[in-house]
């Protein structure tokens, strides 16, 4: 384990738990930013630079973005929170619970097939690999993505379309 | 790579550091010289000859002026603000080539910070970031109209950055690379015929890509027409309207960086980079009338190509000052209605026009 | 709008070159500004500026304190207490009667030039090159006779309302001697 790797992960963990620990919601989505940032470097640690990129844009520039631009605009903080009642703590408590559990279960029973440095390829995060592999091997959900995701564009498109007889300031 | 060939490459971080911040130092300066003589005016012409001088003039101002903080404001972020503003401008031009390579015997010196194979998407990745500094020093001056002006730039980097990705997707196409170098050294061009050299610049195969993209950069870096985010007659001064001392200067810092960088990354995707016109020739002309060897003739070359690219970069900092003191400000609904629904579509249609092109083998 | 309208692209285009325009008249010609602290505009010649009361030829005050001027006087900035000749003062007051005190109040006065055409003796005049200078208090705008008079010697000389210091002084009066 690279001293790199342990700096990140270290960040990355106590990042995430500064995410719900914070009491102030902007600095819960600035820390998940700093997460997103550190797994970012997780994934160029793995040799994975488009994927690290692509994070970068799309969650931390734009998602975080909408997250930060909502949370600004409700100005939420701790005096407006309502308060829960002890029965909805008790069972958000349970069930975080049993979802960890299951993970760690789930997680158990994985077993790394691990890599051989020998036939490793070291090229197989880069863009033009991951290319290939998407354009072949998967080009249907990858198409069928994009014309959601375009339809998703137009969407938005007509939405902000003037309609006609709409006042023209 | 050897440890030398490293101390080289970060001595070319280092370089590359510094001259973005000397540009927007002096940018400060020119753009006051550009406004001035578009506007029939002299101009800052006090301290030093022609004022070269004023720069300094303003940061001894901005850095002896009072440090402020609002009250009720968040200390902590409101001081991060600036910073992070700074720091995802300055990142964004490590991965510009800013030349070719440089050859001393066997030391091989490449005019670019870095380089990763996908340096397209880090300098739109960084481009993206650049809104959080905006955003968290609205937010943390407790201010209603620098909270108005960080909103309003989240919403405006957003819309057009779509519209920058898509028209940076056709320019994908043609040069199948993420590489800022490969694009470059694609657009050269070896070919006998010395104006061809310009015809291969991506300008000529993607002039409606163009226009998108520069567009977008206005918006992106928040200069007029776009500059709703600190519309002063709207937001007072927008997010940055609590903001005094250096602070305030590193916002208006970020914000020529910003420019610096969106001249440059247009400069490369665009106009060839570091490639000028008869390159090829002055090379071989050094070679075989000069009597120059090879590396020798190369790195001449390189250096011209440098000064070539400063002078496209220079260019367009000059056309971002000369539309700033030429066309008034969007209104902010005409802002989104050109982002959403001219240059999308505009863009969408580009790609299409583009694939279509290749297919059919007219450009390639 | 047409569609080359609805492009905005023309438009900008034409602001564009119309900037440009300007831009090379004031990169290459020579420019209207005046740089003030470097060069000074002239004076129009019918400019009305600081009042001076003239001496004659012999270096003798001119006025004799008739009121004329601040009879004439539309914001009614002067004030005068006239007085009476002593014997072994010909050679200071040029009438029997001379103004113990004048004092024109500048805060008041229009520079409308009245005073100058009502006065008899030829003694008030507004100086065709001198402004009243800004100050920072009102008593200072009061001007008595010991910055109206037209000086004699040269320590007395002002420069625009402003005592000269001994060494602008001197400067002076080895001018006036050679």
């Amino acid at each position: 384990m690279s001293p790199l790797f342990l700096f990140l992960s270290f960040v990355a963990l106590l990042s995430a738990l500064g995410v719900i620990l914070a009491k102030n919601p902007v600095h819960s989505v600035l820390f998940l930013i700093l997460t997103f940032f550190t797994l970012s470097g997780h994934y160029l640690l793995l040799n994975a630079q488009f994927l690290a990129a692509v994070n970068i844009i799309v969650y931390a520039g734009a998602i975080m973005v909408l997250f930060l631009f909502v949370i600004m605009f409700l100005n939420l903080n701790e005096e407006t929170e309502p308060h829960k009642p002890t029965l909805a703590k008790v069972a958000a408590a349970i069930a975080g619970g049993s979802l960890l559990l299951i993970l760690v279960a789930a997680m158990r029973n994985i077993n790394p097939a691990g890599y051989d440095p020998a036939t490793f390829d070291s090229q197989i995060g880069m863009v033009d690999r991951l290319g290939l592999v998407l354009f072949q091997q998967y080009a249907l959900p990858f198409e069928l993505a994009s014309v959601l995701l375009l339809a998703a564009m137009v969407g938005a498109v007509m939405l902000g379309k003037r309609e006609t007889g709409e006042r023209n300031f | 790579m050897t440890l030398p060939a490293l101390g080289w490459q970060g001595l070319v971080v280092l370089v590359v550091f510094g001259v973005s911040l000397l540009i927007a130092t002096y940018s400060t300066y020119a753009e006051r010289v550009i406004a001035a003589f578009l506007q029939d005016r002299v101009g800052p012409d006090r301290a030093g000859p022609f004022g070269l001088l004023q720069p300094l003039a303003d940061a001894v101002k901005l850095f002896t002026k009072e440090e402020f903080f609002p009250a009720g404001a968040n200390r902590a972020l409101f001081v991060f603000g600036p910073c992070l503003a700074m720091t995802t401008a300055l990142m964004s031009s490590a991965v510009i080539p800013f030349g070719n390579v440089l050859q001393f015997g066997e030391t091989v010196v490449h005019l670019q910070g870095i380089e990763i194979n996908v340096g397209m998407l880090y300098v739109f990745g960084m481009v993206s970031l650049g809104v959080y500094g905006i955003m968290i020093g609205g937010w943390a001056s407790n201010n209603k109209f620098s909270l108005l002006g960080a909103i309003r730039a989240a919403s405006q980097n957003i819309s057009y950055e779509i519209a920058m990705g898509l028209a940076l997707i056709a320019v994908l196409m043609i040069s199948q690379t993420l590489s800022l170098r490969e694009i470059t050294i694609q657009q050269a061009s070896a070919a006998p015929f010395v104006w061809q050299d310009i015809f291969n610049w991506n300008v000529m195969k993607q002039p409606l890509g163009f226009i998108i993209f520069i567009v977008c950069a206005f918006a992106e870096t928040n200069r007029t027409p776009f500059d709703l985010p600190e519309c002063e007659t709207e937001l007072i001064g927008g997010y940055h309207t609590e903001y005094s001392s250096m602070k305030m200067g590193l916002y208006l810092f970020a914000e020529y960086i910003n420019v610096f960088v969106a001249s440059a990354v247009m400069s490369v995707l665009y106009f060839g980079g570091f490639n000028f016109p008869f390159q090829y020739d002055l090379r071989s002309w050094l070679v075989s009338s000069q009597g120059l060897e090879l590396v020798t003739a190369q790195n001449i070359i390189t250096i011209l190509g440098l000064v070539g690219l400063f002078a496209k970069i220079f260019g367009f900092i000059f056309f971002f000052m000369w539309v700033r003191w030429t066309l008034p400000r969007f209104r902010y609904d005409q802002l989104m209605r050109l982002g959403w629904t001219i240059l999308i579509p505009l863009a969408i249609f580009n790609i299409m026009l583009t694939g279509g092109l290749i297919t059919f083998g007219v450009i390639k | 709008m047409t569609l080359a309208e609805r492009a905005y692209l023309p438009a900008i285009f034409q602001g564009l070159t119309i900037t440009m325009r300007h831009f090379f008249r004031a990169a290459t010609k020579k420019q209207v500004t005046v740089r003030y602290p470097d060069e000074t505009r002239p004076f129009s010649p019918v400019f009305r500026g600081l009042h001076v009361l003239k001496r004659d030829e012999l270096g003798r005050e001119r006025c004799t304190a008739c009121g004329l001027c601040a009879v004439a006087c539309p914001a009614e900035a002067i004030t005068m207490v006239a007085g009476e000749r002593k014997k072994g003062e010909e050679n200071l007051y040029r009438e029997e009667k001379y103004a113990v005190s004048y004092e024109v109040n500048m805060l008041r006065c229009i520079f409308c030039g009245l005073c100058e055409e009502a006065c008899p003796k030829a003694a008030v005049y507004l100086q065709a090159d001198k402004m009243a200078p800004p100050r920072f208090e009102r008593d200072e705008f009061i001007y008595g006779k010991d910055r109206l008079v037209e000086p004699v010697s040269p320590d007395k000389r002002s420069k625009r309302g402003i005592q000269l210091t001994p060494e602008q002084a001197e400067k002076l009066r080895q001018k006036q001697l050679t």
